[in-house]
C-alpha cells in the first residue's frame, strides 16, 4: 500500500512539476499549427540566433573537452600545488551564479577594466563573440572534467607504466592506453557540456549587448521575442531547445557506460 | 582525426554565415526597449533613400538604463536612442557623447508621448484619473525606476499631476508612496511591463501612450485613458562621438526628422516633434500637460529631478520602496 | 606516463586555461567590490535592498533543498526500489530540468502557473513561484546523488534486520538512512548553491518587486542596469564566497562517505 502512495506521490511532483510545463511547450507552440511554427522558427533573426548559439558551443565544447581531460589528468597523475583550490576552482560554475559570471566578465574587459583597453586595439570582446564564448566556457567548465576524474582514478597507473617501460612516448600512452580507457565518460561530459551551453542564458545575457541579428542567441532571441508579444514565436524557438534537450537525455542514456544492477 | 575536421569546417561554416559585411558604411544604434518596431520601419525606409543605399544597421534595444552601461561599457554606438536625457548625460559624463549632443532645433528629442492608463477592455475598475490608482483592490503595474526610464517617467508624471491639483510637495510625495504600495510587480523594463500587463496581471498599466497603441495592436484587449494631468514625455537621440565621424550614422541622424521618419514613428503611436508632420496626425493634448520642466510644479529638469527622485540610496523613490518593503 | 615531461605540460596548459576563464574574471570581479575600501563594500552589502535579497535567495534556496531531500530521496527510492512499466522512461526524464535551457523553463512555468493558468492556479510574481522554478532547475540533484547509493545498498541487511523483528520504520532509520545521509546532502548542498543564484528561469517569473520578489541574481543585474557596478560586485563577491561554501561542504562530505564506505 504504501509502496503505491510513494510511486504515485513521486510520479504526480513530477507531472505537476516538469511533465506539464514541457509538455505545454509543445502545445503551446504547435497550437496554430505546424506551419506557423516552422515559419516563427526560420525568420532569419531566429536562424541567426541559432546558428550563434550553435557556434558558441561548436568552439565552447572542444575547448572545454580538450580542458577537462588534461585537467583530469593533472589532477589525478600529477602532484598538483594546491590541488584543493584547484578542485574548487574547477567545482565553482556548478554552485556559482550566472550573473555573478557574466558581471565578473563584464568588469574585466569593460572600459575601466584591466582588459578594457583590448577594445581600443581593435579586439572586441565584450558584446561579440569572444566574451559569450568565454562566458559559455566559464560555466560548463567541470562537466568534462567531473565525469573523467573518477574513471581516472579507477583504472590506475599500471597499464600506463607497462607501456612507458616498453618505450612507449607518453602521447602514444595517452593515446592508445588511457583514451580508450576513458572514453565514454569523455563523451559523456561532451553532452553534459554541449546541453549547458546551448542553453545558458545568465551569463550571456550580460555580456551580449543583444545586437538583434549578431550577439543574440537563441535563448535571449526567445526573451525579446515573449516580451515583443511574439508569444508563438517564443514557443517554437523554445521547441527547438527542448528538442536538443530531449536529444541531449537520449544521448546521455545512450553513452552512460554504468551497468545498472538489476535489484533482487 | 576526421571527426575534428568536419567539426573545424561546421565552425567556419557556422562563423561565416553569422557574420556579415557591408559596402555603404554601417551603423551602430543602440535603443530602448520600446521603439524597435518604430526603428526597423525608419531604418528600411532610410536604406531606400540615396543617403541611406547600401547602409548596414546593428540594433539593439533593451531598458534604457541597462542600455547606457552597455555603451558606457564598451558596446559600439554611433546612436544612442534612450528614453531620458540622464541616461544620455551618463554618456556625456563618460566621454563618449558629446556635450552639445542636444544643440539641434529639436534639442536632442526625437519623439513625444504621454503618460497613460492602459486598462482591461471596458474599463471594469473605472479607472479614469490619478485618484482612481490607489483606491483599495486596484493592482498598477508599472516597471522598476532604477533600471526602466520609462519608470521614472510614470513617478514624475504622478508627482507632477497632484501638483497641478493644488496638492503640496509633502502631499504630492505621499500620493506615489500610496502609489508603490498598489505595484505587485516591477519589470526590468517598459517592453517587460506591458508584456506582464498583457499576461493578465493587474488592472491598470502606466506607460507611454506609443506602447499603449503597441498593446492594442498587438492584439491585447485593453483601452487606454490618457488623464487630464499627464505628463509630456521627450525622448532624446543623441549622436556619439563615434557617430560623429561616421557619415552614414550622421546622415541617419538627420534623417530622423524628417517627414517621413517622422511619420513612421506617428504610425506607430508616437507623437512627432516636427510640427508640420504633428499637423497630420490628431492625438489628444490633455488639458493639464506638464513637462520635466514646468517649475511651477516643482519640477526643475531631469538633472535635479533625477537626483532627487531616483539617487538609488538618497533619493525618493529608493526611501519608498524601503519603507514598503520593510 | 605524466610522471616526466608530460606531467609539468598538462600542469601548466590545465592550470593556465582555468586562470584565463575563471580565475582572472574572479580577481576583477573582487577587484571592482574592493574599490572603495572596506567601507564601501560594507554599505553596499548592508543596503536594505540588497539583505532583503540575499534573505530572500537564501530562504528560497534552504526550502528548495529541504523539499529536494524529501522528494529527490522519494524518487531515488521509486527508481530503484520499486517495479513498474514504464520506470526507465521516468529515469530518462529526470535529466530534462537538467538539459533544458532556464529560460524555457521560466517561459514554461509562467504560462502553466501564471494569470492565463490553464489550471487557474496563478503563482506567477510570487515567492511560491520562485520556489518552483528552483524545485524545477534542481529537481535531478538529490535523486541522481542518492541513486547510486541505493543501488548498492545491500538489501539482505534489510532484511536480516527485518527477520529479527524491525519494522519497516526502524529498518529505514536505523539503516537505510544513516547510509543514503552523506548522498543526499550533497545532493542538498548541490541543490542549494544552485537555487541560491538562479536567474534564467527566476528572471521572467520572479516580478522584481524589491524587497518581496527581488532575489540577489535579479538584484544584482539590476544594480548593474542602473549603473551601481561596485554595488553588483560586492553582493557578488557574497554570493561567490556562499557557493565556495557550500562547495567545501560537498568536499567535506565526499571525504566524510569514503571513510563511511571503508568501515
Amino acid at each position: 500500500m504504501s509502496r503505491y502512495v510513494l510511486r504515485f506521490g513521486v510520479l504526480g511532483y513530477l507531472l505537476v512539476l516538469l511533465v506539464l510545463p514541457v509538455g505545454l511547450i509543445f502545445y503551446k507552440a504547435f497550437e496554430h499549427g505546424f506551419g506557423h511554427a516552422w515559419d516563427a522558427v526560420t525568420t532569419p533573426q531566429a536562424l541567426h540566433a541559432l546558428k550563434l548559439t550553435l557556434l558558441i558551443a561548436a568552439i565552447a565544447v572542444p575547448a572545454n573537452t580538450v580542458f577537462g581531460i588534461v585537467m583530469a589528468l593533472a589532477l589525478v597523475r600529477t602532484r598538483l600545488p594546491g590541488r584543493g583550490l584547484v578542485n574548487a576552482l574547477v567545482d565553482l560554475p556548478l554552485a556559482l551564479s550566472p550573473v555573478v559570471v557574466g558581471l565578473a566578465l563584464f568588469l574585466l574587459y569593460g572600459r575601466g577594466g584591466w582588459l578594457g583597453g583590448l577594445a581600443d586595439h581593435g579586439v572586441h570582446i565584450l558584446f561579440a563573440l569572444p566574451g559569450m564564448v568565454l562566458a559559455t566556457m566559464f560555466i560548463t567548465l567541470p562537466f568534462v572534467v567531473r565525469e573523467v576524474v573518477p574513471v581516472l582514478r579507477e583504472i590506475g597507473t599500471e597499464q600506463e607504466q607497462a607501456a612507458e617501460t616498453l618505450g612507449a612516448s607518453p602521447f602514444q600512452v595517452f593515446r592508445r592506453i588511457t583514451l580508450p580507457a576513458i572514453r565514454w565518460a569523455v563523451l559523456y561530459g561532451v553532452v553534459l557540456t554541449t546541453a549547458r551551453a546551448i542553453g545558458e542564458f545568465g551569463a550571456v545575457a550580460v555580456v551580449s549587448g543583444r545586437i538583434v541579428g549578431k550577439t543574440e542567441t537563441l535563448p535571449l532571441y526567445i526573451q525579446g521575442q515573449y516580451e515583443s508579444f511574439d508569444t508563438s514565436g517564443a514557443y517554437a524557438s523554445s521547441v527547438v531547445l527542448a528538442l536538443i534537450a530531449i536529444g541531449t537525455v537520449v544521448a546521455l542514456r545512450a553513452v552512460h557506460p554504468r551497468e545498472e544492477k538489476e535489484d533482487a | 582525426m576526421r571527426v575534428i575536421w568536419i567539426a573545424l569546417a561546421g565552425v567556419a561554416l557556422l562563423a561565416g554565415s553569422a557574420s556579415g559585411a557591408s559596402k555603404g558604411g554601417s551603423v551602430n544604434l543602440v535603443a530602448y526597449s520600446t521603439p524597435k518596431d518604430a526603428y526597423g520601419k525608419i531604418i528600411s525606409a532610410f536604406q531606400k533613400t540615396p543617403a541611406g543605399s547600401g547602409v548596414s544597421f546593428t540594433q539593439s534595444y533593451g531598458a534604457s538604463g541597462d542600455q547606457a552601461r552597455a555603451i558606457a561599457a564598451g558596446q559600439p554606438a554611433d546612436i544612442a536612442a534612450l528614453s531620458l536625457d540622464p541616461d544620455i548625460n551618463v554618456l556625456v559624463r563618460k566621454g563618449l557623447v558629446p556635450k552639445k549632443w542636444n544643440a539641434n532645433k529639436y534639442r536632442g528629442i526625437v519623439s513625444d508621448s504621454v503618460v497613460v492608463f492602459v486598462v482591461r477592455d471596458g474599463n471594469p475598475k473605472h479607472i479614469k484619473g490619478w485618484g482612481d490608482l490607489v483606491k483599495p483592490g486596484i493592482q498598477v503595474i508599472t516597471p522598476n525606476p532604477f533600471t526602466s526610464g520609462g519608470a521614472r517617467w510614470n513617478v514624475i508624471a504622478a508627482y507632477g499631476a497632484l501638483r497641478r491639483s493644488g496638492k503640496t510637495d509633502k502631499q504630492a510625495v505621499s500620493y506615489v508612496y500610496k502609489l508603490f504600495k498598489h505595484v505587485p510587480v516591477q519589470p526590468d523594463s517598459a517592453r517587460a511591463a506591458t508584456q506582464v500587463f498583457a499576461q493578465g496581471k493587474g488592472d491598470v498599466l502606466l506607460t507611454y501612450e506609443n506602447e499603449a497603441v503597441y498593446a492594442e495592436r498587438k492584439g491585447v484587449h485593453t483601452e487606454y485613458h490618457t488623464p487630464k494631468a499627464s505628463m509630456l514625455i521627450e525622448t532624446p537621440v543623441a549622436l556619439t562621438k563615434s557617430g560623429q565621424s561616421n557619415p552614414a550614422a550622421k546622415a541617419f541622424y538627420k534623417y530622423l526628422w524628417t517627414a517621413p521618419a517622422q511619420k513612421a514613428f506617428a504610425a506607430q503611436g508616437y507623437r512627432p516633434v516636427v510640427k508640420s508632420v504633428a499637423k497630420g496626425f490628431h492625438f489628444y493634448r490633455p488639458p493639464g500637460l506638464f513637462t520635466i520642466n514646468s517649475k511651477r510644479y516643482g519640477l526643475n529638469g531631469w538633472a535635479k529631478v533625477n537626483k532627487r527622485w531616483f539617487d538609488p540610496n538618497k533619493g525618493i523613490m529608493a526611501k519608498i520602496e524601503r519603507s514598503i518593503g520593510q | 606516463m605524466l610522471h616526466r615531461g608530460g606531467g609539468s605540460l598538462a600542469r601548466g596548459v590545465a592550470l593556465g586555461y582555468l586562470s584565463v576563464v575563471v580565475l582572472l574574471p574572479l580577481a576583477a570581479l573582487i577587484w571592482a567590490a574592493r574599490v572603495g575600501g572596506p567601507g564601501a563594500f560594507w554599505d553596499q552589502v548592508t543596503r536594505p535592498e540588497a539583505v532583503a535579497a540575499l534573505k530572500l535567495s537564501l530562504g528560497v534556496a534552504s526550502l528548495c533543498a529541504l523539499v529536494n531531500a524529501v522528494t529527490g530521496t522519494a524518487m531515488a527510492w521509486v527508481l530503484v526500489r520499486d517495479r513498474f512499466r514504464g520506470k526507465s522512461f521516468v529515469d530518462a526524464v529526470l535529466d530534462l530540468p537538467f538539459a533544458l535551457p532556464t529560460i524555457v523553463a521560466g517561459l514554461t512555468l509562467l504560462a502553466l502557473y501564471g494569470p492565463n493558468s490553464p489550471f487557474g492556479v496563478d503563482i506567477a510574481f510570487t515567492r511560491t513561484a520562485l520556489l518552483a522554478a528552483c524545485l524545477f532547475v534542481t529537481l535531478p540533484f538529490v535523486v541522481r546523488a542518492v541513486q547510486p547509493v541505493l543501488l548498492e545498498l545491500d538489501v539482505e541487511m534489510e532484511e536480516a534486520a527485518a527477520s529479527l523483528g524491525a519494522g519497516p520504520v526502524a529498518v529505514f532509520r536505523r539503516i537505510i538512512f544513516p547510509n543514503l545521509l552523506p548522498a543526499v546532502l550533497s545532493g542538498v548542498a548541490l541543490s542549494f548553491a544552485r537555487a541560491v543564484g538562479e536567474f534564467g528561469a527566476v528572471v521572467l517569473i520572479s516580478g522584481n518587486l524589491p524587497f518581496k520578489t527581488e532575489v540577489s541574481s535579479v538584484y544584482i543585474f539590476g544594480q548593474l542596469q542602473s549603473g551601481n557596478q561596485s554595488g553588483a560586485a560586492a553582493v557578488s563577491v557574497l554570493l561567490l564566497l556562499i557557493s565556495l561554501g557550500v562547495l567545501l561542504a560537498i568536499g567535506a562530505l565526499r571525504h566524510w562517505r569514503t571513510r563511511h564506505d571503508h568501515v
